[in-house]
């Protein structure tokens, strides 16, 4: 139950050009054929009561309140069951009905705790409403006969309570699992009177299958399932609408507010991207914002090894730009630079490049994209001449193959496969490339049709393998390839491919895919209907993830699925706005669009806004920039909601570049683990504490809003405002509307978008301008942005990173669903009874070989470092293969990961690193290491106390 | 800069684009990706290394970079 502002019709719209024309309680309406007359009636201004029925969920007709009587039909049928026909007359108010209805809810209340003053759903109950609306008056049944009063209570998840002495059995939690979620963890256990909601096999719901997507929570009419924040805090007084800061998929939700602290997160039922839906990370995992360790005071120190000293904004900002200053002068214009990140707004991002860029005078700025979809941007640009994903999620409802390459969405991305099962549950085949066992090659009612579960690092093997038996078998749709790619390319590539080397006979020995799966997944991608491929970091992550996305795009163009509903090329972004950020500039070689440095043009046109001249070089990458800090030209960096130091590959390599700067800049909410080793910290903003837009993985713009003061007083882009002021390069913004605004008038994709427009439509897909002035759900329809899609040649090339006798195991690394990235977020909420370590996943038989047993601790060693964590044994490894997630600092998995990138762009390849594991009985020395130093840098705090705590 | 993980950087450059037949093509396309991606600082470092020889870089890197100067 929810404090919904929004119209509940019951059912789920249907949409049909057929329109039928009834008449309900007099009242003539015109609806679309399919349509309930439940749902006709909210048209006609009737509300039936109702229980059982909410407009996310199918008509189930079990509570019987919602009976109607219809003119020429026998009985009372239920009006959510009922579809509307031509000519029906409906009548919903009758005192036959009106008893009816009274003695439904008599029944129900007879086995109801009668406590609803004290009740955490007092003014916020359908049932409670429903008593009201029926008129009842008593209960002639009392309440000593056999009922479910006493029964006990289910606290067990950290977010909800079960209590099913109030629970009416509707099923909407059933059915919200099953239809929402796609989990099937609940299910009604026992009959008749004994029937009652059971998770799992009628276990706590922390130890079934339940993933706490809270589906079933906002599906409740009563107070059975019930947030805790809502126990403890009762009913919100307001809400205010704002935008999910974790995945790409971008969320909306509505904050519930009491004055200003957060009641709980609603998933918003208008939101286009997530439809309603949430998961455990966005709905329940916020209290992060308000953590007593949020740094909430600017410190500054002249060495890491000195104490902080809290000082005033003024102070801080004053000694960062003097700091900045004063290594450009000692040691060249390009010795400074930033870092932008995912995190972050757009207005935020765009305003750090711009600082760079204006007041740095160079374009040594990069963004938290460069270590995970860099190769999306560089190969969907070259190809189809954008650096996006070509769909809105709602794409997926029409396609008929769904291909997963490198991607985990039931973790990663857990709204979006929540649409996707639904539509596999409908009938659409699913194809999984991926060397684990995720949960979706076969979850409830889902299975995948082929899953390729390649050698980690031969994404392109396999790739050119299935473009191999595509051509070669005639399934490329030439007419789609001559009327809208260039031909001399295709032939080209055409040629390459149908060389037998790329068959998936010969590719077999590389990628360790039985070669007639190959071939009838391609098959099924080329002929089976719409088919979509969906991609994650598991393509982009790998030396050659810039060629394997461009492969990804070949075989989209090759076969025409590319340019309509239900196909295209779709990257899972892993952050809330990787994006936005890229489409802000936050490139060295890009000002904002995607339009390179050295172009004259787009330069001028930034120099007259910005008052400016602009460097026409590309400046310096991430991992440039390291490489630069120990090669003695790099001393000085501004990063904003960013964590190199734990999140980035090489670890020591990472730190050593660190602790080579004379001053870095660090602005965030969490003394992380960057920050230990800055000179400025900038105490930063949640997503929460203020106003701006994120740009999610279907270029969907939506609004962030501020809900609560920001704890230490600035938001975010306030702050680079500052720090570009106290650098002499002025930045007068006094809303980030007005930075949208200037978005808008310089970059080409984004001149229709403004924050009123955005709140004219809910969201916008970019671009948006006079040609689609409400933006652009799916695009390349007509022709590639780049005029003629090109197909570029793909060649495998083997990684660096080889097996050994030494390193005889691939590791390779991935996110977990109750946790998110560099953890900095989740470790700070109960989502650490679901995931509290990163664990090194491993097959039974590498593990028998090396005498490893489950929870073992075991040394994981690579050519760049070592470290040590508990084993998981599970056969959804394939043997010779490893796995971890890296989610917390002190597991050191980029210790292990090397210094290996995309050819293209630099983009880390975190997912095939060769090691060997060892049973171990202590820490790894950086282990030991990291604990001294992290204890140190908390001593050097002034609340160190707190934050120890 | 380390000049061995340059060296590194640009021979994966040139693996990608020696797939391309037209060597004039692939060297000029070598070229142009370093010159639109890496920093002056880093052209300028592998400039210097093909002119004491360039012995570790691939041939057609090493062509691309002579286009630099």
């Amino acid at each position: 139950m929810n404090l919904e502002p929004t119209t509940d019709y019951g059912t789920p719209k249907r949409v049909s050009e057929m329109l039928v024309t009834l008449e309900i309680d007099g009242v003539e309406v015109c609806v679309a054929e399919g349509t309930s007359v439940m749902a006709a009636a909210v048209d006609a201004g009737v509300r039936v009561p109702k229980l059982c029925a909410t407009d996310s969920l199918e008509a189930f007709g079990s509570c019987r309140l919602c009976l109607v009587e219809i003119e020429g039909r026998k009985g009372y049928p239920a009006s959510c069951t009922t579809t509307v026909a031509p000519g029906m007359k409906v009548r919903t108010q009758t005192p036959k009905l009106a008893d009816l209805r009274r003695g439904v809810m008599e029944l129900y209340i007879s086995d109801h705790p009668l406590d609803c003053l004290t009740c955490s759903a007092n003014g916020n109950c359908e049932l409670q409403d429903m008593a009201g609306v029926v008129g009842l008056r008593e209960v002639r049944y009392g309440y000593e006969g056999e009922n479910h009063l006493k029964a006990e209570k289910d606290n067990s998840n950290p977010y909800f309570s079960f209590d099913p002495s109030k629970c009416i059995v509707c099923s909407r939690c059933v059915r919200a699992c099953e239809e929402t979620q796609g989990t099937f963890a609940l299910t009604i256990d026992g009959r008749g009177f004994a029937s009652m909601v059971a998770a799992s096999e009628n276990q706590p719901f922390m130890e079934s299958e339940c993933v706490s997507c809270g589906a079933c929570v906002q599906a409740c009419p009563t107070a059975t399932l019930m947030e805790k924040s809502v126990i403890d805090m009762g009913q919100a007084d307001h809400s205010v609408t704002t935008t999910c800061a974790y995945c790409g998929v971008g969320c909306s939700f509505r904050a519930e507010m009491k004055g200003s602290e957060v009641v709980r997160m609603v998933p918003n039922k208008e939101g286009k991207a997530n439809r309603g839906h949430s998961c455990v990370k966005g709905r329940f995992a916020f209290g992060y914002a308000t953590h007593p360790d949020r740094i909430k005071t600017p410190m500054i120190r002249n060495k890491i090894t000195d104490p902080w000293r809290e000082v005033s904004w003024d102070e801080a900002i004053n000694h960062a730009a003097s700091e900045f200053r004063r290594i450009q002068a000692k040691y060249g214009r390009g010795s400074v630079g930033g870092i932008t990140s995912s995190r972050c707004t757009n207005e935020e991002t765009y305003l750090i490049q711009k600082l760079v860029r204006a007041a740095f005078g160079n374009n040594n700025v990069d963004t938290c994209a460069r270590v995970c979809h860099s190769p999306t941007g560089y190969g969907l640009k070259t190809t189809l001449g954008e650096s996006a994903g070509t769909q809105d999620f709602d794409s997926v409802m029409k396609s008929d193959v769904i291909m997963v390459i490198g991607a985990n969405p039931t973790d990663g991305h857990p709204v979006f496969a929540s649409r996707m099962k639904r539509r596999l549950r409908e009938g659409a085949k699913l194809i999984i490339a991926d060397p684990r066992t995720i949960d979706m090659v076969r979850t409830p009612h889902v299975e995948a049709s082929y899953h390729l579960q390649l050698r980690p690092g031969t994404n392109v093997a396999l790739i050119n393998s299935i473009a191999h038996v595509i051509v070669t078998e005639g399934l490329v749709k030439d007419g789609f390839v001559a009327a809208r790619c260039d031909v001399k390319e295709f032939a080209k590539w055409r040629a390459f491919i149908s060389e037998s080397r790329n068959s998936p006979e010969e590719m077999e020995k590389i990628t360790g895919v039985p070669a007639d799966r190959v071939r009838g997944a391609a098959r099924l991608y080329a002929t089976g209907g719409n088919a979509a491929i969906y991609y994650g970091l598991g393509v982009t992550e790998h030396s050659q993830g810039s060629t394997m996305v461009m492969g990804i795009a070949n075989i989209a163009m090759a076969t025409g699925n590319i340019g309509h509903e239900g196909v295209g090329v779709n990257p899972l972004r892993g952050q809330n706005n990787v994006q936005g950020s890229c489409d802000m500039g936050s490139f060295p070689h890009e000002l904002p669009g995607y339009r390179h440095v050295s172009d004259d043009k787009t330069r001028a046109q930034f120099e007259q806004v910005w008052g400016v001249k602009l460097d026409n070089e590309p400046g310096l990458r991430i991992p440039n920039m390291f490489d630069a800090s120990i090669d003695g030209s790099f001393k000085g960096l501004y990063i904003q909601g960013e964590d190199i130091a734990q999140s980035d590959p090489d670890t020591q390599h990472v730190t050593h570049a660190l602790e080579g700067l004379e001053c870095m800049v660090v602005q965030d909410i969490f003394l992380n683990e960057t920050a230990k080793f800055a000179h400025v910290f900038l105490p930063g903003s949640s997503f929460l504490e203020k106003n701006g837009t994120f740009t999610n993985a279907e270029r969907r713009i939506s609004r962030v809003r501020k809900v609560m003061p920001p704890l230490a007083g600035k938001e975010d882009w306030e702050v680079t405002a500052a720090l570009s002021n106290a650098l002499g390069y002025p930045m007068d913004y006094k809303h980030p509307s007005e930075i949208m605004d200037e978005i808008a008038a310089l970059t080409p994709t984004f001149t229709g978008v403004s924050y009123d427009k955005i709140d004219e439509l809910e969201s916008i897909q970019w671009p948006c301008n006079d040609e689609a002035p409400e933006g652009t759900p799916v695009m390349h329809v007509e022709e590639f942005v780049r005029g003629k899609g090109r197909f570029v040649v793909t060649e495998y090339i083997p990684t660096d990173e080889r097996t050994t006798g030494k390193y005889p195991l691939i590791l390779t690394t991935g996110r977990i669903l109750s946790q998110y990235n560099v953890g900095a977020q989740t470790r700070r909420t109960a989502n650490n009874m679901w995931h509290d370590e990163d664990r090194l996943e491993i097959h039974p038989h590498d593990a028998e070989q090396r005498g490893v047993k489950d929870d073992d601790w075991v040394g994981v060693i690579s050519r760049a470092g070592d470290t040590v964590m508990r084993a998981k044994i599970t056969e959804r490894m394939q043997p010779g293969v490893v796995y971890t997630t890296f989610h917390f600092p002190e597991s050191g998995a980029n210790v292990i990961t090397t210094d290996n990138s995309d050819w293209a762009t630099n983009c880390p390849e975190y997912k095939v690193t060769a090691v060997q594991v060892s049973l171990v009985s202590q820490p790894s020395t950086w282990q030991k290491h990291f604990r001294e130093f992290t204890e140190t840098q908390l001593d050097l705090l002034p609340q160190h106390e707190t934050s120890k705590a | 800069m380390n000049i061995e993980r340059l060296v590194r950087m640009a021979n994966d450059i040139g693996n990608f684009f020696k797939a391309e037949p037209d060597h004039a093509v692939a060297v000029d396309s070598v070229a142009l990706h370093l010159k639109r991606f890496w920093d002056p600082r880093m052209r300028k470092e592998i400039v210097a290394y093909v002119d004491g020889g360039g012995a570790e870089l691939m041939d057609l890197v090493r062509e691309a970079v002579l286009k630099l100067r």
